[in-house]
């Protein structure tokens, strides 16, 4: 069992440090005390109810929400380089009606050119390599609005990953994505992962995943309540007391 | 402009051997334009109300300059329609209240506020008329030549901003990821329309200028794929509707800014008929 809060001096290789982090919105304390490591090239899940401060917490990494304490980035190897974030947002929901493809989304996020003036040659190329990363390339024309839960999750991940970061978030990849769309989207997640050395950041209600891909689960309950291998977190008492249940999932 | 007049002069076209209809037809063809590329962003940002509230404001600006006994009213209106924009702005971030109550808020104040100042001291309602109405065939050289600038500067600030925009509107915390600041873009883009609606309302009239920024993107989104096509098909409505409403105000006699309108709510019927299915 590894049970055990992250914090101060750990012999790991860390891309993302968090030291006793707070944030307060209004006068209501929301995260304290959060102490938390993402060592290089590892895949760890935030997991926690509704309201404990998961959210939060990638906004204040992402620098969107202020906190007190320390939130440190690092390449490994490169001293001075900063860190490159990717991020896929929670429940991102476009409008059906808008006339926005793929293509035209990525032309925003990337080019210079105007989109609007519609993608050059090269452009286009670029994203068509961009979403061969989630074997996406037969959705550049489609409109994002019209995409399915489990496709714009694809494609959102093809944008994080332009350019490579060294740490991937992803806030509630899961939601809205059926059974079959989670097992791809984990998989793809998992062979990036290896493939680009990539240190992945997320957050999840679906627990059933996360002994077959991640290294490490946090358990946040507007601290980190628990951290560990996802059995051990799984089976905690922490984990039955927050979710209120009787024993653990496993 | 002489090189313009006498170009329609020597057309067999009787309604353009008018000088001011000369104008006119110059002046559509640069508020189309304008109205069709800043359309779009309107209706993807979902700022149709807001718009419709900027014209009141402007509206209540050129009652205060009015009552100033300033000259040239249309600029204090500016400048009031900017403050609206930028109050409006700062309260929206700052409240937990929807747009949509916050736009009514500002709506019914700023129109109240105008209406009072217009009516103060038994003073007539009579000369505001122009800026409900509108007339375009007033416009003059020297407004045209601003007209221009006004284009050219919103082009520019397209080249630089739209896909911010865009990204902004669709999605502020995708936006803010990839190193777009929402509110920056957002309130440019509030004063840019407050520009262009308060410098067009003694034209276009403040009752017929929001059709003009929601109708021409409103019908190019029914058939439009991409961002290519909403762009070029809202600009094609908007100069379209302009030249054929001026050529049917002078006809029959009507408004043209109505006209406009007309023929733009029709583009829109038709094209929600021929609306393709999603792809």
């Amino acid at each position: 069992m590894n049970i055990g809060m992250h914090g101060g001096a750990c012999g790991h290789s860390c891309c993302l440090r968090i030291e006793n982090m707070s944030v307060k919105i209004g006068g209501d304390s929301i995260l304290s005390g959060v102490n938390l490591h993402v060592h290089c090239g590892q895949m760890i899940a935030l997991i926690g109810p509704n309201g404990a401060g998961k959210s939060t917490l990638i906004k204040a990494i992402l620098g969107q929400q202020e906190y007190d304490g320390i939130i440190s980035f690092s390449v490994p190897g490169q001293r001075k380089r900063k860190a490159v974030i990717g991020y896929v947002p929670q429940s991102p929901t476009f409008d059906p009606g808008d006339p926005l493809t793929v293509a035209d989304l990525f032309a925003c996020c990337m080019s210079r050119r105007p989109a609007f003036l519609g993608l050059s040659r090269s452009m286009r190329n670029k994203v068509l390599s961009c979403l061969e990363r989630v074997h996406g390339e037969n959705l550049i024309d489609k409109r994002v609005g019209t995409l399915s839960g489990g496709e714009l999750q694809r494609v959102l991940l093809a944008l994080a990953l332009e350019p490579i970061p060294n740490i991937l978030i992803l806030d509630e990849p899961l939601s809205g994505v059926d059974v079959e769309g989670m097992e791809t989207l984990m998989d793809m997640l998992d062979e990036l992962r290896k493939s680009y050395d990539l240190s992945i950041l997320m957050t999840t209600h679906d627990f059933h995943m996360l002994p077959r891909y991640a290294d490490t689960v946090a358990l946040i309950d507007h601290r980190v309540v628990c951290e560990g291998t996802p059995e051990a977190v799984l089976q905690s008492e922490e984990f039955c007391r927050v979710f209120n249940r009787k024993g653990g999932i496993l | 402009m002489e090189l313009w007049y006498s170009l329609w002069e020597a057309l067999p076209f009787q309604m353009l051997h008018w000088r001011f209809m000369c104008n006119a037809l110059l002046a559509i063809l640069l508020i189309a334009p304008l109205f069709g590329l800043t359309s779009t962003m309107i209706v993807t940002g979902k700022m149709s109300f807001f718009s419709d509230a900027l014209g009141h404001s402007a509206f209540t600006g050129i009652a205060i300059g009015c009552i100033c006994g300033i000259a040239a009213p249309t600029w204090v209106a500016v400048v009031f329609s900017i403050a609206f924009a930028l109050l409006f702005s700062f309260v929206r971030s700052r409240s937990n209240h929807t747009a949509d109550t916050l736009i009514g808020v500002f709506s019914c104040t700023t129109v109240a506020l105008g209406i009072f100042i217009a009516t103060l001291r038994g003073s007539s309602f009579t000369k505001y008329n122009q800026y409900l109405i509108g007339d375009i065939l007033s416009v003059t050289p020297t407004e045209i030549g601003l007209l221009a600038l006004v284009l050219l500067a919103v082009i520019i600030f397209w080249f630089l901003y739209s896909n911010r925009l865009t990204l902004a509107s669709v999605h502020p915390q995708l936006a803010s990821s990839r190193g777009v600041s929402p509110a920056l873009t957002q309130t440019l883009f509030t004063i840019a329309i407050a520009v262009i609606v308060t410098l067009s309302i003694s034209w276009i009239g403040l009752l017929i200028l929001n059709s003009l920024l929601i109708l021409p993107a409103a019908s190019a989104r029914n058939i439009a794929k991409n961002l290519r096509q909403y762009h070029a098909f809202s600009i094609l409505f908007a100069m379209v509707s302009g030249v054929l409403g001026l050529i049917l105000s002078y006809h029959l006699g009507a408004s043209s800014g109505a006209a406009i309108s007309l023929i733009l709510a029709l583009m829109f019927a038709i094209s929600f008929c021929f609306r393709k299915a999603r792809c």
